[in-house]
């Protein structure tokens, strides 16, 4: 796919989801995650949206979008962003039915269709979202765009032409550095960047930077979901350790009670 | 009667969740004082109290972070956040630590506000544009021989041509350590009483300003608290802010505003010590249970929340007052009177719930209970709080 763009103008797209804040306790009553709490911007979503801004401030990135596909509150989280730097926003309002169904499929969807529009250079995102952890969205992006993914990201670096970056990822076994062309999707992990926090000024200007609202109904995309949840329950509470007297009894509790080996 | 109850039982009543409701903006602005003072404050916060000194650092970061000009206009580098913002980030600081708190609280609702309210344009320019982008200031009003007693003080402005000498030491001054800025107080005509009292704004590269001795305090240790000396202190006419002979007024209204300032630092310090006593209680074992699920404790813990909830209500309102432009002065002095109070009760129990944790220093119990006592103490006295209200009840009558 070819960037549509001009190289001096390189646009950065920040996918945020407004999330469960990461400070609460999750509860699930009745067989679901109770949602009546604080939500706030998705912590990996924060490290995406800084390293956007980290290439504003190169002057290497001239315009950050942010990004959003939730219900009306999800507002906050672009309220966010645009306070910690993105110039602007759109937000894919659904009916809370709707986002309650919403799939990974159909939010990756979603921003390939908005590529149409937006025509990013480069695609942020954080590598999952806290509330389901499902770690897909970046990379079923770059599937449907056909364009190139530097995931779980903790280093980036782009080309003197913008034709290209470089990113370096944490795998098992070290770091790994792709090459990759624009335009590319790149999740974000932990040790990328430290998100600034918003300046006070910039928070209050942030609500004056322009919102594009979309309806997530008149996407055009099938939104039938393709999975079911079957249940959804507390994890099992922990129990206590035990103490063993020595080696022979931990093996024995190893063999016999854990039946570990 | 039934339907026209109910009509009027929905005109108008369902605006606000709740008396306590923030706007955008605010609960914005609350996430990021809350993450920043929970990242850049909370691991300092005992050592800058052991050493009594404030980390440059974070000053620094404070102001980088737009909190010392939240109500400044945006013309002069502030955030234009709006009285209430700053009352909301006064209270998230003092959360965790009230010393921080104390300084943001001073900066915005004495030394801004009493630009706001009699700067010159030229004055505004010049003092809030420093004021929210590197320099600190300080409010000097207080002197040995005058505190509750405003008026008694005796330092002294003499008119000589287009200028004039300030001489005198001021005393209790908050900031004052770090200070770039002073505010002063001071008689051009003790003939007149206290309508000769006048205020001035020195800088600190005045050759005739500086610091004396830092007082060492029980609490609030990290917040600067010395004396400033005025010695042949030279300044225009220029420097006067407000009238000549009108800075017994400028002191007053200043400070009815800056009681809810530190009412609100009240409320926080309470709300800190709360929250970090009721969580080690539901901890700590004893005969077997977390000790905060035994009933007396449960009780206490209720009580506590009761009155915090209380005196959060009185600064919230006494501040939307002061917004919507109504007479608030009752309104602070009881909202100020009563959260220092409760802070004290509050921190006091809070000790007590975490027993002999609560009263080392490894824990932050035993400093949000020596920070809450100076709540009674500054910006006036429980007992001046009392009289203010009296007055204004009796003077209905």
């Amino acid at each position: 796919m070819l960037r549509r763009t001009l190289a001096s103008n390189m646009r950065a797209v920040v996918g945020v989801k407004h999330t469960v804040d990461y400070n609460i306790k999750v509860k699930v009553k009745d067989g679901k995650v109770a949602k009546d709490v604080k939500h706030s911007m998705n912590p990996f979503c924060e490290i995406a949206t800084e390293a956007a801004m980290k290439l504003k401030e190169a002057g290497v990135v001239t315009e950050i979008v942010a990004v959003t596909i939730g219900n009306a509150k999800a507002a906050e989280s672009l309220t966010k962003a645009m306070a910690m730097g993105a110039d602007r926003s759109v937000h894919v309002v659904g009916e809370q039915a709707e986002i309650d169904g919403l799939e990974t499929l159909q939010v990756a969807k979603v921003f390939a269709k908005l590529h149409e529009e937006l025509q990013g250079d480069i695609y942020f995102m954080g590598k999952q979202a806290i509330d389901d952890d499902q770690c897909h969205v970046p990379q079923m992006v770059s599937a449907l765009l056909n364009i190139p993914q530097g995931t779980f990201a903790a280093g980036l670096k782009v080309a003197d032409d913008k034709s290209s970056i470089e990113v370096t990822r944490e795998v098992d076994d070290g770091s790994q550095t792709l090459s990759m062309k624009l335009p590319a999707v790149v999740s974000c992990d932990l040790r990328l960047n430290t998100p600034r926090f918003a300046t006070l000024p910039n928070i209050m200007k942030a609500k004056k930077k322009p919102i594009d609202k979309k309806k997530l109904s008149e996407m055009g995309i099938d939104l039938t979901p393709r999975v079911e949840v079957v249940e959804c329950a507390q994890p099992v509470e922990r129990q206590g350790g035990g103490k063993v007297a020595d080696v022979d009894e931990l093996i024995n509790k190893l063999k016999n009670e854990a039946k570990v080996l | 009667m039934m339907r026209g109850m109910s009509r009027l039982a929905t005109r108008g009543g369902a605006r606000y969740k709740s008396l306590l409701t923030l706007n955008e903006d605010e609960v914005a602005l609350q996430d990021m004082v809350k993450a920043f003072a929970k990242e850049e404050i909370a691991p300092y916060v005992m050592e800058m109290d052991e050493v009594q000194k404030m980390r440059p650092e974070l000053i620094q970061k404070c102001f980088e972070q737009g909190l010392m000009g939240i109500e400044t206009a945006e013309q002069y580098g502030g955030s234009d956040a709006g009285f209430f913002g700053s009352i909301i980030a006064i209270e998230e600081l003092a959360k965790v630590d009230p010393s921080v708190s104390v300084m943001v609280d001073v900066q915005n609702t004495l030394v801004n506000n009493a630009f706001f309210r009699w700067g010159t344009d030229a004055q505004k320019e010049k003092y809030l544009r420093m004021l929210s982008t590197n320099t600190l200031g300080s409010f000097c009003l207080s002197e040995a021989g005058s505190g509750s007693d405003a008026f008694a003080l005796k330092t002294r402005a003499e008119k000589k041509g287009d200028e004039y000498v300030i001489n005198g030491n001021k005393m209790w001054i908050t900031n004052s350590g770090e200070a770039g800025l002073f505010l002063v107080m001071a008689n051009v005509d003790p003939s007149k009483g206290y309508k000769g009292i006048t205020c001035f704004v020195v800088t600190g590269d005045n050759p005739g300003v500086r610091i004396g001795k830092k007082e060492n305090k029980l609490g609030i240790r990290s917040s600067s608290t010395c004396e400033v000396i005025f010695e042949d202190c030279v300044v225009s006419k220029d420097a006067i802010v407000g009238e000549l002979g009108k800075g017994y007024k400028i002191a007053i209204e200043v400070l009815n505003e800056g009681r809810i300032g530190i009412g609100s630092q009240m409320i926080g310090l309470a709300q800190g010590a709360f929250d970090t006593a009721v969580k080690y209680s539901m901890e700590r074992e004893q005969f077997g249970q977390p000790i905060g699920t035994f009933q007396g404790m449960q009780h206490q813990q209720a009580q506590c929340a009761t009155n915090i909830m209380a005196a959060r209500l009185m600064v919230y309102n006494a501040a939307r007052m002061k917004e919507a432009g109504e007479n608030f002065v009752m309104e602070a002095a009881m909202a100020k009177l009563y959260a220092s109070q409760v802070a004290q009760q509050v921190a006091s129990q809070a000790v007590e719930w975490m027993g002999g944790v609560g009263f080392v220093k490894d824990y932050p119990a035993e400093k949000f209970y020596r920070d809450a006592k100076i709540g009674a103490i500054y910006e006036g006295t429980s007992n001046i709080q009392l009289q203010t209200i009296a007055k204004m009840i009796q003077s209905n009558l």
